[in-house]
């Protein structure tokens, strides 16, 4: 059934399907090993990485993150973290594409504050328009703001990715109607982005109609990260095929499962 | 002369190309990016493009991240 439902329900970005609905950071892992490891555990087919300098062999054999997480069985999403100005930010996406032979598809971040990273929604919407005038298939960290979402969807980004709460903060879902909203206005994939925590966050996500989510540190930083982003798969799975199912209604009292018809005594 | 490589001074020839500078680094086979002074210089172009004095370049790659 599961796999029913996957193979009917593709999530579409830049044209290409993927049947997972998960897509992984591969920050924060003790090493490349167990950054491999959780990775197919998560079943995730969408990566994101970040964009540094080069170790001058400072640290020498040190394996490349792309030797490990080939651009041939993963789509790799490069990101702008720890950028702080549209100018910034572009310069990374430019060289990004550059080093994956011309790969488009980035995810765009513009950081406004060191102790919360929310984004600098300002800067986001400018740097956005730069990069999508200059070819790139954008996909966008904001805060859970409907009316900035929509502004980046008529910019023209191709996913719109709301926060759920602080990067890293595995707070979960803060605000389930703003995420609700921007998923019922958008014509373009969401995806929560960020501060999910553990497995029924994810799940929450799914259930609010989000099309998938983006997560790293609750997988990263769980005490056993392969085990975690088991989960996340899972939750994701089931979250996704609940809100397809669509959920009853809440009632405020009982309603018997049983018929009262037949009773006996 | 002298160019500001990755944040770090260093002393290179007069005239060095991009590729000399590369192929001194021995980068060869791996994936990496190269911007001068904040400009993007495509693979393309290291063959013909010369440092110049004070040139801040910067050589990327891709590390884990979320």
């Amino acid at each position: 059934m599961s796999n029913v439902t996957q193979n009917s329900d593709p999530l579409i970005i830049a044209g290409k399907e993927y049947r997972s609905r998960l897509l992984v950071g591969t920050g924060k892992y003790k090493d490349i090993d167990e950054t491999a490891s959780a990775i197919a555990a998560s079943g995730a087919e969408i990566v994101t990485v970040a964009v540094r300098r080069t170790n001058m062999g400072q640290n020498p054999g040190e394996p490349n993150i792309l030797d490990v997480l080939t651009p041939d069985r993963y789509t790799i999403l490069p990101n702008t973290a720890g950028c702080y100005d549209a100018e910034t930010a572009i310069r990374t996406c430019r060289l990004a594409r550059e080093l994956l032979d011309g790969h488009n598809l980035v995810k765009l971040e513009v950081l406004g504050d060191e102790k919360t990273l929310f984004p600098d929604v300002i800067a986001t919407l400018k740097a956005a328009e730069v990069l999508v005038k200059d070819g790139f298939d954008v996909m966008v960290y904001t805060n859970d703001d409907p009316i900035v979402a929509r502004e980046l969807e008529a910019i023209g980004c191709l996913v719109i990715m709301p926060l759920a709460a602080p990067i890293g903060s595995g707070l979960g879902i803060r605000n389930p109607l703003n995420i609700r909203t921007i998923v019922e206005n958008a014509k373009v994939p969401v995806l929560v982005d960020a501060g999910v925590g553990t497995a029924s966050d994810a799940a929450v996500a799914m259930e609010l109609g989000c099309d998938g989510v983006l997560m790293n540190t609750a997988i990263a930083a769980a005490k056993h990260p392969v085990l975690m982003a088991s989960a996340m798969r899972k939750a994701i799975e089931a979250g996704r095929e609940a809100f397809l199912a669509g959920r009853m209604p809440a009632k405020r009292f009982a309603s018997a499962s049983s018929p009262i018809e037949g009773l006996f005594f | 002369m002298k160019i500001v490589l990755n944040g770090s001074p260093q002393e290179i020839a007069d005239g060095t190309l991009v590729s000399e500078l590369v192929e001194a680094l021995a980068l060869g086979g791996q994936r990496f990016a190269v911007e001068i002074n904040a400009e993007l210089i495509p693979r393309s172009r290291f063959a013909e493009h010369r440092l110049n004095h004070d040139d801040k370049v910067e050589i990327i790659q891709a590390v884990g991240g979320g």
